[in-house]
């Protein structure tokens, strides 16, 4: 049985010139213990659709779907306060910005027991416990001493990986990672990417990693959705999207990629995207 | 996602030129706050007022009917028809000089603010963009305006300039321009790192162009929302210095010194007092409401998407 | 082919101002750097955030002058501290910035935008500035019903060639490029990087370009300096850098780099596996 399993999702949002589609009948499901990424430009609803699994949207989405399921138990019947005990503790998710996802005027420690309070019901010395040990976990440094800082003393990937450490927490079933390290430099984002797999390896965590970055995609994933605009544009094993691409529009955000240039310019997307696939 | 196609259905949208959709765009908000649009009509019909005085008034605001000195309203027993909201104490007509004083309140309010607001623009600008010994100077100086009450330090300015309606505009001024001065080096400090400046430094942009045409228009928001709120609070503290006798002077019809002149009739002939009361009151609410709905529409923190 | 910019050493010292209790001190954002790029060539500065690439780039504008060291623009020696700067120079250097979004003034029309170089450091009349500014336009790849608009009217590659155009409104010699496509899709980075290939051919302009993604480096540039912690540690022609990297920063690096080719996913699925 998946993980989460998502039929024909559609978000909609009402928008001063009448309603915008941001995400068209999607389906989606994610095993456990599966890495699954999610790629796409700006404006292909990839961080939408999650974000409507969480829950999160504002007043102004509309979310519709034939069905969408965690773990066996339907979302779309939870009143919010059902659906709270589930988001945060069995799912959870990182953002792509990690200074800003910290409450600047609390302590890290402070917020990670605050969400082992909330969920787990542990007492002081078991929250201070289990936080230096997510930290230990996460790789930071000193961890005791850690739990006193605030998010300005440290940088971008410590941040992330605070974020990270909240995030499992619970022991979440599902990990959802929103462009997780785009914010970060390429060496820390390699840290960050390692530490996500190696912790979704351990504690058999299923896995979404929304990014735009192709070689994020291929560093990470088992299973990957191309998204665009959207519409599905493809859904492959991570070896045969990049071996064999089937739609137009990965071939093109795949030669896009400086690193495939073959001679003086780029293919854009738009030369190739109304071409027919070679052998259709 | 192409990026030839992406400007496309914003264009599409757009039939008429920008300044009008901005300007579309801006009356939808502050129309979506009703006491903002009530705020407005009151105003503008006190602008109205104010230009078509001469027509309006039955009376003129300072002929004096010795035969009918504190003549209650019209509604009340021993008003008469001629004098609708009753005569003052030595027989005018309290309608006709409620009808001139909205020249005299909406005259100070402009004046204090254009003062105010060119004098602090020009403050603040130099003080935000220069930083430094500048900044440090300009603002300490404010900071000591700003350390007196406004209405004392107003009071003490014009018991140096001497009384009279303009010393008291000039006070009330330079009691009001720290606010802008702040606000606008506020602004200037936030926009003045942006790229869209640096790349006008780049292109060659001298000091005073970089300050007046490229960064101040992006400013303007904030300090269009003081100008209002200071509209009124000019109002307030020139009708308080008429009051104290240091404003305009009798016979002059401002609400504030017609106040201060009828306060000894205030438990015999309490209309005197009330209705030069009331119009302030108005006029001040008025403006405030607008003050509020402006903020509403034009800054993009409060906007609702 | 002559040599477009030149820097000796160039060295940048921030001064960290002191509180109360604590005393000034001082940041060594660049620490003597040297390079030079001929005519027609690009220059890739590579490195991570804080590594001084951005403080060489604004030296390298003439937007902040250097600490010590000499730079040379076209073999003159450019000193903005003591000399001030001649509207010659400024014309010779323009920049282009990452964030497409911060860097048009949201309150001027792009007619207004691309011609406010030419209105300061030219006297053209309106007539000739409008026939530049239109010229440039569809140079970039936009058209003349695009003059009227405002920035906010514009995708972000859009907005990215306007901030090329105005850059080239002046015929300057070197362009400075601060990460010009970090902050766009992939696809329209494609169309941006195309679009600076195309400028540079026909203008034979020199680049400077600031970027902190190899791959884009590795397709654009003609020279590679590698920049960490405010120091030089690689510089030469990008194959030798790339080929055969010397300094550990920039293995690790390269290493960090997540690959995108077929082996490599087929290796890592089969460390997975075992």
């Amino acid at each position: 049985m998946p993980l989460l399993d998502i039929k024909n999702l559609t978000v909609s949002f009402d928008t001063s010139t009448g309603p915008f589609l941001a995400v068209k009948g999607i389906d989606l499901s994610v095993e456990p213990r599966e890495v699954l990424a999610i790629v796409g430009e700006s404006g292909s609803g990839k961080s939408v659709s999650m974000l409507a699994v969480m829950g999160l949207l504002p007043a102004s989405a509309t979310v519709t779907a034939d069905r969408m399921s965690f773990d066996g138990v339907d979302l779309l019947g939870l009143d919010a306060a059902e659906r709270r005990k589930i988001v945060g503790k069995d799912i959870s998710m990182i953002f792509q910005e990690p200074i800003a996802s910290l409450n600047p005027c609390f302590t890290v420690g402070f917020q990670i027991e605050e969400v082992l309070r909330f969920h787990m019901g542990m007492d002081r010395a078991q929250r201070r416990a289990r936080a230096i040990e997510l930290l230990t976990l996460v790789g930071i440094p000193e961890p005791a001493e850690r739990l006193s800082s605030y998010p300005h003393q440290m940088s971008g990937g410590q941040c992330q990986r605070v974020m990270i450490a909240i995030a499992i927490a619970c022991n979440p079933k599902l990990l959802i990672a929103d462009e997780p390290t785009t914010a970060l430099d390429v060496t820390i984002q390699k840290q960050i990417l390692d530490l996500l797999v190696r912790l979704q390896a351990e504690y058999g965590m299923g896995l979404i990693m929304i990014t735009h970055n192709m070689g994020v995609v291929a560093e990470t994933a088992d299973r990957v959705i191309v998204q665009y605009k959207g519409t599905k544009m493809e859904e492959a094993g991570v070896l045969s999207l990049f071996e064999s691409p089937k739609s137009n529009y990965t071939r093109a955000l795949l030669s896009a990629l400086p690193d495939n240039a073959t001679g003086d310019r780029l293919p854009t997307v738009s030369d190739m995207m109304f071409e027919p696939a070679p052998g259709a | 996602m192409t990026d030839q196609s992406a400007g496309l259905p914003a264009a599409a949208t757009v039939p008429t030129g920008p300044r009008q959709r901005a300007l579309s765009e801006f009356w939808h908000y502050f129309s979506m706050n009703t006491g903002a649009v009530i705020g407005l009509v009151v105003f503008t019909l006190l602008v109205l007022t104010a230009i078509f005085a001469p027509l309006i008034a039955p009376h003129m605001p300072d002929e004096q009917f010795r035969d009918s000195l504190l003549t209650p309203p019209m509604w009340q027993e021993g008003g008469k028809s001629m004098f609708i909201l009753g005569t003052d104490a030595v027989g005018r007509d309290m309608l006709s000089r409620l009808i001139y004083g909205a020249r005299y309140s909406l005259f100070i309010g402009l004046v204090v603010v254009v003062f105010a607001l060119v004098s602090g623009i020009i403050l603040g600008v130099l003080a935000g963009y220069f930083r430094g010994w500048v900044d440090t100077l300009i603002m300490r100086v404010m900071d000591i305006i700003l350390a007196f009450p406004s209405l004392l330090l107003a009071l003490v300015l014009v018991a140096i300039l001497g009384p009279g309606l303009f010393n008291a505009m000039l006070a009330i001024a330079l009691v009001l321009q720290p606010h802008f001065a702040r606000l606008t080096r506020a602004a200037v400090m936030a926009e003045k790192n942006r790229e869209y400046v640096v790349s006008a430094k780049v292109a060659g942009a001298s000091h005073l162009r970089l300050m007046l045409v490229t960064i101040l228009p992006n400013c303007v928001a904030p300090l269009i929302v003081q100008a209002t709120l200071s509209f009124s609070n000019a109002i307030l503290e020139a009708a308080a210095l008429g009051f104290l006798g240091m404003g305009a002077q009798p016979p002059t019809p401002e609400w504030g010194t017609m106040l201060a002149t009828a306060r000894e009739f205030i438990l015999r002939a309490p209309w005197v007092v009330t209705f030069p009361g009331l119009a302030i009151l108005i006029t001040v609410l008025a403006i405030n409401l607008i003050g509020d709905g402006l903020r509403d529409a034009l800054d993009p923190k409060l906007k609702r998407s | 082919m002559s040599v477009v910019v030149e820097g000796k050493n160039i060295k940048r010292d921030y001064h960290v101002g002191g509180g109360l209790m604590r005393g000034a001190r001082t940041v060594h954002a660049v620490k003597g750097v040297s390079f030079s790029v001929e005519q027609g060539k690009t220059l890739a500065i590579v490195g991570e955030s804080g590594c001084g690439k951005s403080t060489l780039a604004r030296i390298i504008t003439l937007i902040d002058p250097a600490t010590s060291g000499d730079l040379l623009i076209d073999g003159h020696k450019v000193d903005i501290a003591k000399d001030g700067l001649s509207k010659e120079m400024r014309r010779k250097v323009q920049i282009v910035f990452q964030n497409p979004y911060g860097s048009l003034n949201p309150r001027q029309k792009i007619g207004d935008i691309l011609g406010e170089p030419l209105i300061i450091n030219t006297d053209k009349p309106a007539e000739e500035r409008r026939e530049l500014a239109h010229a440039m336009l569809k140079k970039v790849g936009l058209g003349p019903e695009h003059y009227n608009r405002y920035p906010h009217m514009f995708s972000g590659g859009q907005r990215q060639r306007i901030a090329i155009a105005r850059a080239l409104m002046l015929n300057p010699r070197l362009l400075v490029l601060d990460e010009p496509v970090s902050a766009l899709d992939l696809s329209v980075q494609a169309q941006v990087l195309n679009l600076l290939a195309d400028l540079q051919d026909e203008f034979e302009l020199t680049y400077v370009f600031i970027s902190h993604d190899l791959s884009v480096v590795r397709y654009i540039a003609d020279d590679v300096m590698v920049m960490y912690f405010g120091e030089a540690v690689e510089y030469g022609p990008r194959d030798e850098v790339f080929s055969n990297p010397q300094h550990s920063y920039t293995k690790t690096l390269f290493a960090a780099t997540p690959r995108a080719d077929v082996a490599s996913i087929k290796a890592r699925l089969a460390k997975k596996a075992a």
